[in-house]
């Protein structure tokens, strides 16, 4: 191969050799997924500045209404405005969310190289990891829920422990594949410590992955935060979240389907978007799957 | 030296490439990949396609197989024709048909070109299932009779034996089988032998040659290998960035090259005359190996396997300044006992004296330490540096874990690389903008970094061309000269130990079955299995750089 002429660029320490075609074009599905999503996090993080109404006000003069000029999208049960609580939902669902994925995807990769590296750990740790994957994420909420009482934090414990596993998995699989390299055993050569070879070498290694798994991560713990909350195991009803919404609407159904329609659709275009800039994360980083297509 | 000296004047054309050229997909600015090739073969006859890594061999035979791949490569110009077809006018379908019937071809890696998970009989069987209508008992009596002709043993149970069964010369026999099964005009081989061992080598060139007398099968060979070429050629097709430079029968073109890339070529070729001795330094030997032996354990919960032996009795000693050559086939043991000295495995027995300290039984952590008396080199320069690092980094990677501050290794650094024939700006960009050789010589700067007694290198120029090879080979020994470094050299290659080693020590099933100077081993072998060796390295009667017989056989 011959040495190409352009210089290093600077995402050469996530890619690695791995060079975009020349000409690399997004298509049009992420760039509207990036968009809606974008949406939805700038309509939740400032959701106290937009909102018309106070989410938690109730009104017993306005129950069940339907869209006016100063409900947009209606009122519930107990003349919330409906508009108001679907924008504040996203918060609690976005937060869990974005910080499952982080703190799963941190505290996997931490286990991971441990593991993939050093053969004893790996014995004692993956045992571990298999256990926790037969806990269903639900039943583990449901038994938090009654220890601790319904709190954020009992969610997002129900929802990043049982994703754990799957990072350290991946990361495992990584660095068993990677710490094979000629690169690794001549760093071993010249006297590296092992800290230094598993974060200096070994770690650039998983990023890529990472990312990709962080966004199905998130994806999935917006919808466990939402079918928790359905099902009265998650956050305490009065706070306004996607699943909540939905879980008092189901009352209404028949007479008002509006009450689930909204914040189900908020929830839907969210996942599809994180889904969607996920697969587009991966065939940009995954250079296998691209050969495939030619 | 006999070579062929078939004539072929009569002999009707099967292959005729006229001007062939291969462009980069939806790029005309860019220089073509392969730019006007002619070639023609004729029946019986085997044409040599030589050139090294990037000249376009592999492209032209991907070519006439209508295998370029889509959407990279294409062909803008010129004809392959064969039986007065263009094939690059044909449709997907006809040229499936093609294929198998009248084209075939086997390939470098016969591990990974056969099905893992389908028996070998079965996949020979598939190519008579795609192209003929048999019944199922002539389609078995079919296979099994090529699979004699290939001279495998015990057809039947190979028949139905899954490929990891099968030794590599024999996936190699499996992979001919598939080839010439329908009796195509045209085999066209790509480096068919390279992943083999010498004496598999051996074996391997002799059937192609046998079954292409019995069926008069035309060949293109593919190979970087001039020994082999001198082995089996007819006629020798000389590439070059996309062009053939030179094509003439076998023996005038190793007698007269007439172009001058030619004989670079032939003069890089290592010869297998040993280097003239040198006097054995005074003083301790800088790396002692005492009865090494490294077991593989066979723990295993249901079967009690029987533990291989990977290296057993390993002694020798290498003084300041010299090169000792360990040789031997794949599973001889000669890594081992490289990865055993660097401590890479642990060895189950035995002594390492490294700057008079013993290592085999040390700590990780109190090895530490001692690492810089002893480096490493690798065989594949694509891998053995970190693709996301910078040079620099990488260079001054073991310094810095020597306590060495970083200005004073970076500017060390930029002394090595210009020491190891490259620039020293090369220290801030990254291994993917360098070639193969100047990544093993990267390799070689960042050992060298350490100040090592002793250096190994472990198949460190088989991955490269030989006129890479020859001045890899050339760095080291200059190194050794100016820095008096001991290296320990494994190599499955006899002609490159020749090159460089004062002591030869030859491996075989994890023994040590001959230790001598270069010279004695070479020239007068003890043990049968060094006689084996050196009678299948091909094109050993022939001293190539000279362009003439060796004398001396």
């Amino acid at each position: 191969m011959a040495a190409s002429p352009q210089p290093a660029s600077r995402m050469q320490w996530l890619f690695g050799a791995i060079a975009l075609p020349q000409g690399w074009r997004l298509g049009a599905g992420p760039i509207i997924a990036a968009i809606v999503l974008v949406i939805i996090i700038l309509l939740a993080a400032f959701a106290p500045l937009i909102v018309p109404h106070d989410p938690m006000a109730i009104d017993a003069l306005q129950r069940l209404k339907g869209p006016s000029e100063t409900y947009p999208l209606g009122t519930d049960a107990y003349g919330r405005d409906v508009l108001s609580r679907v924008i504040t939902g996203g918060q609690v669902s976005l937060f869990i969310g974005i910080s499952a994925a982080i703190v799963s995807v941190l505290i996997g990769l931490l286990i991971g190289l441990v593991s993939g590296f050093f053969r004893l750990a790996d014995a004692i740790i993956m045992r571990i990891m298999d256990s926790l994957m037969a806990i269903p994420s639900i039943l583990l909420a449901i038994a938090l829920v009654a220890l601790n009482g319904p709190s954020i934090w009992s969610v997002m414990g129900a929802i990043t422990i049982p994703e754990i596993p799957r990072v350290v998995r991946l990361v495992r699989s990584v660095v068993l594949s990677a710490r094979e390299e000629p690169y690794v055993e001549a760093a071993i050569a010249l006297g590296s410590s092992m800290p230094k070879i598993l974060w200096q070498h070994l770690m650039p290694n998983t990023l890529a992955p990472l990312i990709v798994q962080g966004t199905y991560i998130c994806a999935s713990a917006i919808l466990t935060e939402a079918i928790l909350s359905f099902l009265g195991a998650g956050v305490s009803t009065e706070i306004p979240t996607w699943g909540n919404i939905m879980a008092e609407g189901r009352v209404y159904f028949q007479l008002k389907p509006s009450l689930i329609f909204w914040p189900g659709l908020m929830l839907s275009l969210c996942i599809l978007s994180i889904n969607l800039l996920g697969d587009t994360a991966r065939d940009m980083l995954d250079p296998r799957l691209k050969k495939r297509e030619g | 030296m006999k070579f062929k000296a078939r004539t072929f004047d009569d002999a009707p054309n099967v292959l005729e490439i006229e001007n062939l050229t291969v462009r980069l997909s939806g790029n005309e600015k860019a220089a073509p990949v392969l730019d006007g090739v002619s070639l023609t073969i004729r029946q019986g006859e085997t044409v040599c396609l030589v050139g090294e890594s990037g000249s376009g061999k592999s492209v032209t035979s991907l070519s006439v197989m209508g295998l370029l791949p889509r959407g990279a490569l294409e062909a803008t110009g010129g004809r392959i024709g064969l039986e007065g077809r263009n094939l690059l006018e044909l449709g997907p379908q006809a040229m499936r048909d093609m294929r198998a019937q009248k084209i075939s071809m086997i390939f470098q890696e016969p591990m990974t070109a056969l099905n893992p998970v389908m028996r070998v009989g079965e996949q020979i069987e598939e190519v008579l299932n795609t192209h003929t209508k048999l019944s199922a008992r002539e389609k078995k009596a079919r296979v099994l009779d090529i699979m004699n002709q290939v001279h495998l043993p015990d057809v039947e149970r190979i028949y139905r034996s899954y490929p990891h069964q099968l030794s590599g010369g024999q996936r190699q026999r499996i992979m001919i089988a598939m080839a010439l099964i329908l009796e195509p005009q045209l085999l066209i081989a790509d480096e068919p032998t390279t992943a083999l061992d010498v004496t598999t080598q051996q074996q391997i060139l002799s059937l192609i040659a046998e079954l292409q007398e019995k069926h008069g099968t035309a060949v293109l060979f593919i190979t970087h290998d001039m020994g082999v070429v001198a082995e089996i050629a007819d006629t020798v097709h000389v590439m070059k960035l996309g062009r053939i430079v030179e094509h003439a029968p076998v023996e005038e073109l190793l007698r007269r090259p007439r172009e001058e890339y030619t004989r670079q070529l032939l003069q890089a070729v290592p010869s297998l005359t040993p280097r003239a001795a040198r006097d054995t330094p005074e003083g301790a030997p800088v790396l002692s190996v005492n009865s090494l032996q490294k077991i593989y354990g066979a723990h295993g919960v249901f079967k009690r396997t029987e533990p291989t032996k990977a290296a057993t009795d390993v002694n020798f000693t290498i003084p300041r300044g010299r090169t000792l050559g360990i040789v031997g086939e794949s599973g001889s043991g000669k890594s081992t006992v490289a990865r055993c000295i660097m401590r890479l495995i642990d060895p189950t027995k035995g002594e390492i004296r490294v700057a008079d300290q013993e290592i085999a039984t040390l700590s990780r952590r109190a090895l530490r330490p001692l690492r810089r008396h002893i480096q490493i080199v690798f065989q594949d320069p694509f891998r053995s540096l970190n693709p996301r690092w910078t040079i620099g980094r990488s260079l001054v990677e073991g310094p810095l874990n020597m306590g060495t501050d970083r200005k004073a290794a970076l500017e060390r650094a930029r002394e090595l690389l210009k020491l190891v024939g490259l620039p020293d700006d090369a220290v801030d960009r990254y291994p993917h903008q360098f070639s193969g050789g100047q990544r093993q010589r990267i390799a070689i700067a960042r050992a060298i970094a350490m100040e090592p007694d002793v250096l190994v290198a472990d198949e460190a120029v088989s991955a490269l061309d030989v006129s890479v090879q020859a001045q890899v080979l050339d760095l080291l020994d200059e190194l050794q000269k100016k820095l008096g470094i001991a290296i320990l050299f494994i190599t499955h290659d006899l002609r490159v130990a020749a090159q460089i080693c004062d002591e030869v020590v030859v491996m075989q099933h994890g023994r040590v079955v001959e230790h001598d100077s270069a010279a004695n081993v070479l020239a007068a072998p003890k043990h049968a299995y060094t006689r084996a060796l050196i009678e299948a390295a091909p094109g050993r009667q022939w001293d190539f750089a000279n362009f003439r017989e060796l004398e001396s056989v």
